[in-house]
């Protein structure tokens, strides 16, 4: 190691752990928060449904894939035929 | 309204039991009825840091099965006589302590305390969440170091969902405090500084408690930094964090070391 190197050595590592940490815990925090997440969605999608008209809670499905590069949600809603016949 | 406050962080060693004494200190010495809990069961410390090992006859676990009273558990400091101690139980584990015995026992400490502050154990065990069960308002204790705000992040997390008042929809208030911090190497870019810490963590400062061997000092002779050395940075740092905890408005003093090129080269070569 230089001896321009051993000086530097230790200079402004911060800004490499805050960045290192700000990638992990945008990782960590969508896991984490995940498994809480599709259920809450499920619950508030149907409760602004049934606002409008009546729904088996089995017809909405809400779905969260996290891949490594890409996640998806899929959320299915399936629509009541004599619901949507009166409006 | 009495309040109940958890001091918690995930990670061990970061100041939590040295930060529970200090701000319960500081607390009572503002004229508040503050006891202090230890929910490390089978590692107390608080009692020790507080100075009152020797007087511990019942404990937290004793009161929360019923074999002994509140009264006969809590432990009455000496110097600031509004303030008082329930230790852990030294011989038991977490598993000892149920939701139920403990949400008994801090209703009746809400009684006759304004302030009641839950020193937690490191982890996210059975001991850590029941010391954030009940609480009103959480103090996250980090280090500007990065498993320190990794792990605080964590608990932040689980007080957002594991709590009773997440649960029940209400907001739980959570603060940081930053213990350890110096601002010297922070501002060479050696350490993350207190922004770096409050961008990731995005909750509010309570207080910035600089790196300080008076923190030590304190310990060693169990008396909490604000009643033993009340006028060091530290001890400024902690009365300043109780007195906004009572919500005072008060300014954060930028402890920012001014140096010149030949000191900073100098102080780098002497530390490498």
């Amino acid at each position: 190691m230089s001896f321009l190197g051993f000086l530097v050595r230790g200079r402004r590592s911060a800004p490499v752990a805050r960045d290192r940490l700000q990638i992990l815990l945008q990782h960590e925090r969508a896991l984490n928060g995940g498994a809480d997440l599709a259920a809450i969605l499920q619950q508030e999608i149907l409760a602004v449904i049934a606002k409008h008209f009546p729904i088996d809670r089995d017809r909405v499905v809400v779905k969260l894939d996290r891949g490594d590069q890409i996640s998806t949600l899929e959320i299915d809603i399936e629509m009541p035929e004599a619901a949507l016949a009166r409006n | 309204m009495s309040k109940v406050v958890v001091v918690t962080s995930g990670k061990g060693g970061v100041g939590k039991t040295t930060s529970s004494a200090s701000l319960g200190a500081a607390l009572a010495q503002a004229g508040n009825k503050v006891v202090v809990v230890d929910f490390d069961v089978g590692l107390r410390n608080l009692d020790l840091v507080m100075g009152a090992e020797r007087r511990v006859v019942f404990d937290l676990v004793n009161v929360v099965q019923g074999d002994a009273k509140l009264p006969q558990a809590l432990i009455r400091d000496k110097r600031i006589d509004t303030l008082s101690l329930l230790p852990a139980s030294q011989t038991r584990n977490k598993d000892a302590l149920t939701e139920e015995g403990v949400g008994r026992v801090i209703d009746e400490l809400r009684e006759s305390f304004d302030w009641v502050v839950c020193d937690s154990p490191a982890g996210i065990e059975t001991g850590a969440m029941m010391a954030m069960r009940f609480a009103d308002l959480a103090v996250v204790v980090t280090n500007p170091e990065v498993s320190s705000v990794r792990d605080s992040d964590r608990i932040i997390g689980m007080l957002d969902s594991k709590t009773l008042r997440a649960e029940n929809g209400e907001r739980l208030e959570k603060q940081l405090l930053l213990t350890r911090f110096d601002a010297a190497r922070a501002a060479r870019g050696e350490m993350m500084t207190v922004d770096d810490v409050l961008e990731i963590l995005a909750i509010p400062l309570l207080g910035i408690i600089p790196e300080s061997p008076d923190v030590l000092s304190a310990s060693n002779v169990g008396c909490p930094i604000t009643l033993h050395n009340p006028g060091s940075a530290a001890g400024r740092a902690y009365r300043d964090a109780a007195r906004r905890l009572l919500g005072e408005d008060i300014a954060f003093s930028a402890p920012r070391e001014r140096r010149g090129l030949i000191s900073r080269l100098f102080g780098r070569k002497a530390a490498a």
